[in-house]
């Protein structure tokens, strides 16, 4: 697709606010400094002294003496867009363009909480997840750019001695039609800072929408310093005299230090020191080794000689795991969904579908491997971090350290990836580096320290997508009805959870789901017995329960002779948002007319998955060859996604791309523990989809007026599902766990 | 010691001749575009052209580059295909966490100094030594494509 090819001045992009400059932009409300220094608000400027030049009429909106505008950003940029919808919804109500507008991430403060995650946690928490920065930025995000343009009009029209409403603005002009009179808003700035703030400000209609919903103006803030290489990551942060810090972790997981003879490691020229981070309940630690040089640390890992004490590690292997939750899965448990009456058998010529489905542990695999810069000076602590978890995370470095909250800052950075893994309610990895830091400390060590995982540290001492055994029992009337389904799902809780209670999380989309079942129950154990770290995984719950959901549907679909898109739309009789996004994935991808055959005559099939998450309804067709080696490839996947108000429709597009592909790979991978230990180190061993696997894509987007709902993570779950029911379509074999592998039985 | 050129200027590294070249751009160089994703050559983040040569930074000994010519993202814009492609990958709004995509651009890069207009296998061949984890492959695909056309009609 081309795009306007308009650039934004490449910048890192990403320097945080200070605790100092936020409060000092935001304390006394409408006491704001408008400095009469010039100078371009740009990210370094805002975290320089400058930062009281802005015009800062709320926690979100500063703009600066040039008139460029900074959007304070709440949430993480990890690859979703973030920051580019957040640019657009202010753009859009301020009326400037999207080129004079940057993004800059907020310090961790509970006035950055997520609207939607304060009411999920039942307390204010600042963190980005669950899909939910658009749909809690539509209103507040609006509302403040929209009250910092009527300070500006108001502020014009006291110049002018005219009506506020007689004015309009045009790319920051604000424009007096019956006078001629112009003037910009970098003009009013010193006027606008003295004006009351409005109480009640009007927002757009949707019909004077410029910029949300177009397909045109709106680029990704982020991306030019993505392509020359000057976007920071952590992994890119220096501080000076800045040590960098490689970790050994416990080859079994839990295991602690005994012993350690760190002569060797210290004996290589540019090792620092060696560190002992002790593991708790939450993290792993292990043994620190701090060089100058990432490749200096690594050695010195390398050359540690330790005595791991492993009475308290996990001593068991996935198939143990795999063993008792297939036990579990045959036993009642606690009730998370029950309406209607099951059926135990068949109805005179109905039909009974019955599976037991498994799927592994999975690691997020981020591109960036986990890291932390910890600046430790005294009574504060700056944290560096791709930043998903702000308030919690700023907690536990608080207690770690036995701080006040306010005596540490976090800097958001970019982060490369996260797929869930950042927001992490152990914080696992700041703590590490924290503690790290703490304990270097303690030893004289006077230096900011960045702690790198390794890709392997990130594969084998991390937190995992919790490995789940479900069953799943439906029963079918003659005619093909589905009158009753039974689906009990065993998998460790992603939060910790009171005994018996029900983890929402580990049924969603089973509880929930999109179809229309009468008798339905829905059941769950989540045993505590194995202490594998879980942590949610993009789209969560809906990761395993979909793959179950969507490809038993096909197999009843397949047992009573009906066609999948048909026996779907027969249940879909009050969810018309999902009949609407089925009905048109349908008719996009031709799905009444059989596929051409591939070369050679190869077979060649669509398989179909649809699944409502986080608000928003994705649904799949996945064109699939398969090759008579039963090796098969995806060709082309058709999407249709209903996620309200397109707010950027490209990024839109590119989640469902990337949603695809991350889902794809669940196919291939999974995450394997033998006697406590992960098999699994590296990119060798864990598949992930590359070049040669990636579908062409065609995705069709809803049009909707309805409030936005999100897309980071829809567009995983129906992906792995859709493929296996047109593997399943072709070789007539159901599957049932995960992976699958490269190949498949041909028939 | 050992001496080499990295973006034109002349560097020396008198340390461990083991430590991979990337270990060298990112600490000592502070050239942190080229990126560490997985270190054993399997997800090509750490791609850098050395005499013009798609590497992987990650297992390149920094002592195999002595006399040698290193260049990295930070220079490719300085290059008519470097700036072709980057170019083409803000048309097409290809990255997404961003972090893989120095090495996408590096192996874009060295792809059409050799094929000017790659097939859809020339792509595969080439580019599939490089993980996206956010998945933007499609885009890569069409932003190659679209930097290979502007390169015929520029030739
Ligand atoms: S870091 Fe070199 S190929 Fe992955
Ligand atoms: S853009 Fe995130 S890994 Fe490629």
């Amino acid at each position: 697709m081309k795009r306007n090819s308009t650039r934004h001045e490449p910048h890192d992009g990403f320097v945080g606010l200070s605790r100092r400059q936020f409060l000092g932009g935001m304390g006394a409300a409408l006491t704001l400094a408008v400095s009469l220094k010039s100078g371009i608000a740009n990210a370094a400027s805002l975290a320089s002294e400058a930062a009281a030049d802005a015009f800062a009429p709320n926690a979100f909106i500063r703009i600066d003496e040039a008139g460029k505008v900074t959007v304070v950003s709440s949430y993480l940029e990890m690859g979703q867009g973030t920051f580019t919808g957040l640019a657009t919804l202010a753009a859009e109500e301020l009326d400037v363009p999207m080129r004079d507008v940057s993004v800059v991430g907020s310090p961790a403060d509970l006035r950055y909480a997520n609207p939607i995650l304060e009411a999920v946690f039942g307390r204010p928490v600042q963190g980005t997840g669950g899909s939910t920065a658009m749909a809690g930025a539509w209103n507040q995000m609006r509302e403040a750019a929209a009250t910092a343009r009527q300070m500006l009009v108001n502020a014009a029209a006291r110049r002018w001695q005219v009506e506020p409403a007689s004015l309009s603005v045009t790319d920051g002009v604000v424009v007096h039609e019956a006078s001629g009179q112009r003037i910009a808003y970098r003009d009013l700035l010193a006027d606008a800072a003295e004006l009351p703030v409005p109480e009640n400000v009007q927002l757009k209609s949707p019909d004077d929408f410029r910029l949300i919903g177009a397909e045109q103006g709106t680029p990704r803030v982020d991306v030019p310093a993505k392509t020359n290489g000057s976007a920071i990551f952590t992994q890119d942060k220096k501080l000076p005299g800045m040590l960098v810090a490689v970790i050994a972790h416990p080859p079994k997981l839990w295991g602690k230090v005994q012993s350690v003879d760190s002569s060797q490691a210290e004996a290589i020229p540019g090792v620092v020191a060696v560190v002992e981070v002790p593991g708790d309940d939450k993290i792993q630690g292990g043994v620190a080794v701090l060089a100058h040089n990432t490749w200096v640390a690594r050695q010195g890992r390398g050359a540690l000689k330790i005595t791991w004490d492993d009475s308290q590690a996990l001593t068991v292997g996935s198939e143990a795991i795999l063993s008792a939750f297939r036990d579990l899965a045959e036993q009642p448990g606690i009730v998370a969904e029950a309406r209607g009456t099951l059926l135990d058998d068949a109805p005179e010529g109905g039909t009974v579908i019955e599976a037991v489905y498994e799927q592994p542990y999975l690691a997020h695999s981020a591109m960036e491997p986990m890291n932390c810069l910890v600046d430790l000076q005294g009574d504060r602590c700056d944290i560096y971090n791709g930043e998903q978890w702000h308030t919690g995370d700023q907690s536990a470095a608080a207690e770690i350290l036995g701080f006040e909250t306010e005596q540490v800052s976090i800097h958001q950075l970019y982060a490369g990836g996260s797929f869930g893994r950042r927001a992490n309610a152990r914080s696992d990895y700041v703590r590490e580096a924290v503690t790290l830091a703490r304990t270097a400390r303690d030893q004289g060590i006077e230096a900011p320290i960045k702690l790198v995982w390794m890709r392997e540290d990130d594969m084998r001492a991390t937190q995992y997508r919790p490995l789940t055994v479900q069953k799943s029992r439906m029963v079918l009337d003659d005619a093909g009805k589905l009158l009753s389904w039974h689906w009990r799902i065993v998998g460790q809780s992603f939060m910790e959870m009171p005994e018996g209670a029900v983890d929402d999380s580990l049924v969603e989309g089973a509880k929930e789901m999109d179809y229309d079942v009468p008798n339905l129950r829905v059941e769950q154990h989540n045993p505590t017995t194995f202490p594998v770290p879980v942590v949610w995984l993009r789209s969560v719950g809906h990761t395993h329960t979909a793959f179950v959901g969507e490809t038993q549907i096909d197999e009843a679909a397949r047992a009573t002779g009906q066609d999948p898109y048909q026996f779907r739309r027969s249940m879909l009789g009050n969810n018309p948002r999902a009949l609407a996004v089925l009905d048109l994935v349908a008719e996009k991808s031709n799905w009444d007319t059989p596929l051409p055959e591939g070369e050679n005559g190869e077979r060649r099939h669509r398989g179909m998955a649809l699944r409502t998450s986080f608000g928003t309804v994705v649904a799949h067709v996945a064109e699939v060859t398969l090759h008579t080696d039963g090796s098969y490839v995806v060709d082309r996947v058709v999407t249709a996604i209903d996620c309200g108000v397109a707010i950027n429709p490209d990024v839109i597009r590119a989640q469902m791309e990337g949603g695809f592909g991350f889902g794809l790979s669940f196919l291939r991978q999974g995450i394997v523990f033998e006697a406590g230990s992960v098999v699994q180190s590296n990119f060798n061993d864990y598949p992930v989809m590359r070049m040669n696997a990636t579908p062409q894509f065609d995705v069709h987007i809803v049009p909707s007026s309805n409030a936005p709902s999100g897309v980071g993570e829809p567009g995983v779950p129906p992906a792995a599902p859709a493929v296996a029911n047109a593997l399943a379509a072709m070789t007539g074999h159901a599957y049932h766990s995960l992976p699958l592998g490269g190949s498949v039985a041909t028939s | 010691m050992i001496t080499f050129t990295v973006n034109g200027s002349s560097h020396a590294f008198d340390g461990d001749p083991n430590m991979p070249l990337l270990w060298y751009l990112r600490d000592e160089a502070d050239l942190t575009g080229t990126k560490f994703g997985c270190g054993i050559a399997m997800c090509g983040a750490c791609t850098v052209h050395i005499d013009g040569r798609p590497v992987r930074s990650c297992l390149t000994p920094v002592a195999s580059v002595d006399g040698r010519s290193v260049e990295t993202i930070e220079t490719a814009e300085n290059h008519p295909i470097g700036k072709l492609v980057q170019q083409a990958w803000v048309e097409g709004q290809v990255p997404q966490c961003g972090y893989c995509q120095s090495g996408q651009i590096m192996s874009a890069v060295a792809l059409l100094k050799t094929k000017p207009s790659p097939t859809d296998d020339d792509i595969d061949a080439a580019m599939s030594g490089n993980i996206c984890r956010c998945a933007t492959y499609p885009r890569i695909r069409a932003a190659i494509h679209s930097a290979a056309e502007k390169l015929a009609y520029e030739a």
